[in-house]
């Protein structure tokens, strides 16, 4: 038996059958990461030897009855801006690079809850702040379809760790499509919940208002068990919603008899490459044929989504960067003179181009004079955005979609030019400027074999649509299949590990932290 | 004849609320305490914590407008200041900028020239930063987050005064309606109650305002006081040597009676100040807001008007005791005990601010309970004590809250009433002063007290006063 072929579900209820135990599901991942992580670069921080004594707690806890949740001892990554006490937490910045939490993210205990078992930390975008992992401060993530392409971002590691086999499912965090985005590009299933639903308390703010963390697994019916296990009230996080319809895996259901499901004319004009109108288009065929109402509409607004994301979430970064100065922890410049150097020099070393722009974006608009005409008038864009999806979804049950105007992009080509970059967030970002949960899985392949991905939209609380909808349309689809890695783990890979980017900042990093290459050689 | 001036005061108050815990975390918020041992990831502002509201916080705030006649905003938000500096965790503080809770406010002051109303322009919550400690052996800073997170509420008030004497009579004012909530303990000299004095001057008659300073570091009374005459005269001589008066922020120095520049208008920060996403705005309801107002004690001037009416005791007894939110409670509680308020007001008048003064205590800081002092009052009523032996015990009970009759059981300072015990302990004192006994006989009045005197000291002052006297007389 393969285990890495099962997905998350699938393994856990082999475990509770006692076929499985733990710690052969943590060494499949482990054998995986050895083959493969030198190429992709999925992880920041994997402590082998702590995981390996966590499998056999958990297991000794399942065989004495104590877990028995539908995913106890599953190997699950998580993305590395989610505080994880005692390892350490780098949102891919060299100013977190020693810090070690005192505390775990609410996220990542109810993970431990359910006696899932973490295996490490994922690389993303330097602070969630980038579409392509390339903004890391620990080297880029590669797309397991195509090593020369980019997994996406922010949640690229998490999305590309899913896909090449080097865990089961990860968490993800999502502010403008980097959930959906990246599992987009590497042809696994993500969601970004009902804002509220999972608590933020522990994830690394970047833009308060919009963050929502997720799951990234391998299909629909690991993305509900994920969820739930995910979804919780918690008093620690203001803005966290308390909700009764949290048994998702309930949605679970080949219907969607009379659903009504509308297509905005908007999200298929210029810049959609036709390989992945034409996938998503056959998408909606699909589930047509399997009694959904399907219909064309102006959802309208769409243009000004871009600025007004841009503008609120660089805002917020502004401010909830602040708090990285090198006085408590983090990076601290070694020479300095008087404090206001000190923040200056351990700012502007700490912090990567990417995020130094968004900074300076976000203090400006947020600036005296300025605060009204932009910061005031992307909030009120914000209200009208989500005002056209309330009428929408008045006609509506779901909204389908493309996730990103093209599949995923070869490395280097997107940093060159960022508004181009922004631009491909289009699809994405009004789900989180207007709250609402939506979903990505794959939809089909480009003629160069990459993933395309479909994005259903669901009304705020609307989850269970969403998953019976995509449900539905993955057993329609069948199997998607995975990347074809075996033929690129070999020559090829190990001439791309060593030329490329990928590592380069390895030695750039003090000896005591390292980075993926550092950590995975413990094993 | 030389130019009249006016001075124009506005005071910007902080009050830190008299809470449990802190305003967005359970920590406590105890004074003192080992440096960074009331903290947690929250108040020290670490990597992905999130702020949630203290009820009590908004409660507080509430009953302090409600106590002020604002209007309260019932839907109201958070806001961050941002400004870089190693007290403030998160580099940002959590205020109130565009929708404060209490807005419109005003309350009556009384000076000698009579009463007149300061205007509230809005009160606001925030949170207090820590404490830098600077290590000039090591030559570096440390930094205490115990404060950090503390509640505050910033009392901001119009331009309405017009002489440190206004200020004072402001200041008095609402430290008292504060103190009558127990939102606060307003002491200036711990920092529990911070004000910022804005102030101008300007031609009398003149309709525009001055240019204006912000002065800083008042933590007197009297300090204010200073700082309100030394700034008007500083002003006024800029003004009437031709140069102009900088718009900035200045520290008080009471010592030295002078004050400095800290900065200027021109290098003042922008705080990019925007709705704090992590907290949802605020929502107080009419029927919460019911709850604060009917909960709403009776404050000092209703309680006068109250005590001149049901009390036969002084207006001055009447002024003191209502003076302090801790006096006025103690007192109608004792009175409801053993319903004599003329005896109570006189044992608070007399012997507790002896006491108070003697040993440099706050009315607040009282220990003795209502039950206690109508106690002693009783054992005095039934002559079981004498009055020298009620003030000992009052001491004991001052000290310790120690209960009055057990007291006196225990030392056996009952008054003797043994008669025959007392006649011969008289009769013994008059065989032992035979000059004393001939000076009485020679019309010398005064030599009986000095026999009483030898009396109580022979029964350990244990007797009743009346009786010696009484015996004495019979025995001579």
């Amino acid at each position: 038996m393969d285990l890495r072929k099962l997905t998350a579900v699938e393994l856990a209820a082999k475990i509770k059958a006692k076929e499985v135990t733990v710690a052969q599901a943590a060494q499949a991942v482990f054998d995986c990461i050895g083959e493969r992580e030198k190429l992709y670069h999925c992880y920041v921080t994997v402590d082998k030897e702590a995981v390996l004594r966590k499998a056999e707690e958990i297991q000794q806890k399942m065989d004495r009855g104590e877990l028995d949740g539908p995913l106890a001892g599953v190997p699950v990554a998580v993305k590395d801006n989610l505080c994880t006490e005692g390892m350490r937490t780098t949102c891919s910045s060299k100013i977190l690079e020693n810090f070690i939490p005192a505390y775990s993210a609410e996220a990542v205990r109810n993970l431990e809850k359910a006696g899932m078992l973490m295996i490490g930390k994922t690389n993303m975008d330097e602070f969630a702040m980038g579409s392509t992992t390339e903004t890391s401060a620990f080297g880029v993530t590669r797309n397991p379809w195509d090593a020369k392409r980019v997994p996406g971002g922010s949640s690229g590691g998490s999305a590309a760790a899913v896909a090449a086999e080097e865990c089961f499912a990860a968490l993800g965090s999502d502010t403008g499509g980097s959930i959906r985005q990246p599992a987009s590009f590497c042809g696994v299933v993500g969601m970004k919940p009902t804002y509220g639903t999972v608590s933020r308390y522990g994830l690394i703010a970047y833009g308060s208002s919009l963050d929502q963390i997720g799951p990234v697994t391998k299909d629909v019916a690991d993305c509900a068990a994920l969820l739930e296990v995910l979804a919780s009230h918690d008093e620690k996080d203001s803005t966290s919603v308390r909700r009764e319809d949290t048994d998702f895996t309930s949605a679970l259901a080949e219907d969607v008899k009379g659903m009504r499901i509308g297509i905005p004319r908007d999200y298929f004009g210029d810049g959609l490459d036709a390989e992945v109108k034409e996938a998503v288009r056959k998408a909606a065929g699909i589930l047509g044929e399997k009694g959904a109402v399907v219909e064309e509409f102006d959802l309208s607004l769409v243009n000004y989504a871009i600025p007004a994301y841009y503008t609120i979430a660089a805002a917020e970064a502004s401010s909830n960067l602040e708090r990285f100065d090198g006085i408590k922890y983090g990076h601290r410049a070694k020479e300095y003179q008087g404090l206001h150097n000190m923040y200056k020099k351990s700012r502007s070393e700490g912090f990567g181009a990417e995020v130094k722009r968004r900074i300076m974006l976000g203090s400006f608009v947020l600036s005296s004079g300025y605060y009204d005409a932009y910061y005031l008038k992307a909030l009120k864009v914000k209200a009208l955005i989500k005002k056209a999806f309330d009428d929408a979804f008045a006609k509506y049950d779901l909204i389908l979609g493309p996730v990103a105007p093209t599949t995923a992009p070869k490395l280097g080509e997107s940093l060159a030019d960022p508004m181009k970059m922004y631009l491909g967030d289009i699809y994405t970002i009004s789900v989180n400027l207007a709250g609402l949960p939506a979903i990505s899985l794959p939809c089909g392949k480009d003629g160069a074999g990459m993933p395309i991905g479909l994005q259903l939209i669901g009304d705020c609380f609307q989850e269970k649509a969403l998953l019976r909808a995509a449900y539905t349309y993955e057993k329609a689809r069948g199997n998607f299949g995975t990347p074809p890695m075996e033929e690129k783990t070999g020559k090829e890979a190990a001439a791309l590990s060593l030329q490329e980017a990928g590592h380069q900042t390895c030695g750039g990093a003090s000896a005591n932290v390292g980075c993926v290459k550092c950590s995975t050689e413990m094993r | 004849m030389a130019k009249q001036y006016e001075t124009v005061i506005g005071l910007e108050v902080h009050v830190e609320l008299a809470t449990k815990t802190k305003i967005f975390c359970g920590c406590s918020t105890a004074f003192g305490g080992a440096p960074n041992t009331h903290t947690c990831p929250v108040c020290t502002g670490m990597p992905g914590t999130l702020p949630v509201l203290n009820k009590k916080v908004l409660e507080y705030a509430i009953a302090v407008g409600l106590a002020a006649n604002c209007t309260i905003t019932q839907y109201c938000k958070f806001d961050r200041k941002n400004y870089f500096y190693p007290d403030n965790p998160q580099n940002y503080q959590i205020s109130q900028l565009y929708l404060p809770i209490c807005r419109n406010g005003s309350v009556e002051i009384e000076t000698e020239a009579g009463k007149k109303q300061v205007g509230i322009h809005e009160i606001h919550m925030e949170e207090d930063a820590g404490k830098l400690i600077h290590d000039e052996w090591e030559d570096c800073s440390l930094v205490d987050y115990n404060r950090s997170g503390v509640p505050l509420i910033e009392i901001v008030s119009e331009p309405d005064m017009r002489s440190a004497e206004e200020v004072i009579a402001y200041l008095e004012k609402l430290r008292m309606m504060i103190q009558y909530l127990g939102a606060s303990d307003c002491k200036l000299q711990e920092g529990s109650m911070r004000a910022d004095v804005n102030l101008s001057v300007r031609e009398a008659g003149a309709a525009e305002f001055g240019t204006r300073t912000e002065m800083k570091n008042l933590n007197s009374f009297r300090a204010i006081a200073n700082a309100v005459e030394g700034e008007r005269e500083r002003q006024i001589e800029l003004i009437e040597s031709g140069q102009k008066v900088v718009q900035e922020t200045r520290r008080w120095d009471d010592g030295k009676g002078e004050s400095y520049p800290m900065r200027s208008k021109e290098d003042a920060q922008d705080y990019r100040y925007f709705p704090d996403p992590d907290l949802v705005p605020v929502v107080v309801s009419d029927e919460w807001l019911a709850e604060i107002k009917a909960a709403q004690p009776e404050f000092r001037p209703e309680k006068m008007a109250r005590y001149k009416k049901e009390y036969d005791i002084p207006d001055y007894d009447i002024e003191i005791i209502t003076g302090t939110k801790r006096m006025a409670d103690l007192f109608e509680e004792t009175v409801k005990l053993c319903g004599q308020p003329k005896k109570v007001s006189n044992w608070l008048m007399v012997e507790t601010l002896r006491l108070l003064k003697e040993k440099e205590m706050d009315p607040e800081e009282i220990r003795f309970s209502p039950e206690h002092l109508a106690g002693l009052i009783k054992l005095t009523d039934e002559k079981a004590i004498n009055s020298t032996v009620a003030k000992e015990v009052f001491e004991v009970m001052f000290e310790n809250d120690t209960d009055p009759e057990k007291y006196v059981e225990e030392k056996g300072l009952k008054t003797v009433k043994d008669e025959g015990a007392l006649r011969k302990a008289v009769e013994e004192v008059i065989a032992a002063n035979p000059k004393s006994v001939e000076d009485y006989h020679n019309g010398k009045e005064k030599a009986i007290g000095f026999l009483v005197g030898q009396t109580m000291k022979a029964m350990k002052g244990k007797a009743d006063p009346g009786m010696v006297n009484r015996l004495l007389k019979e025995l001579l």
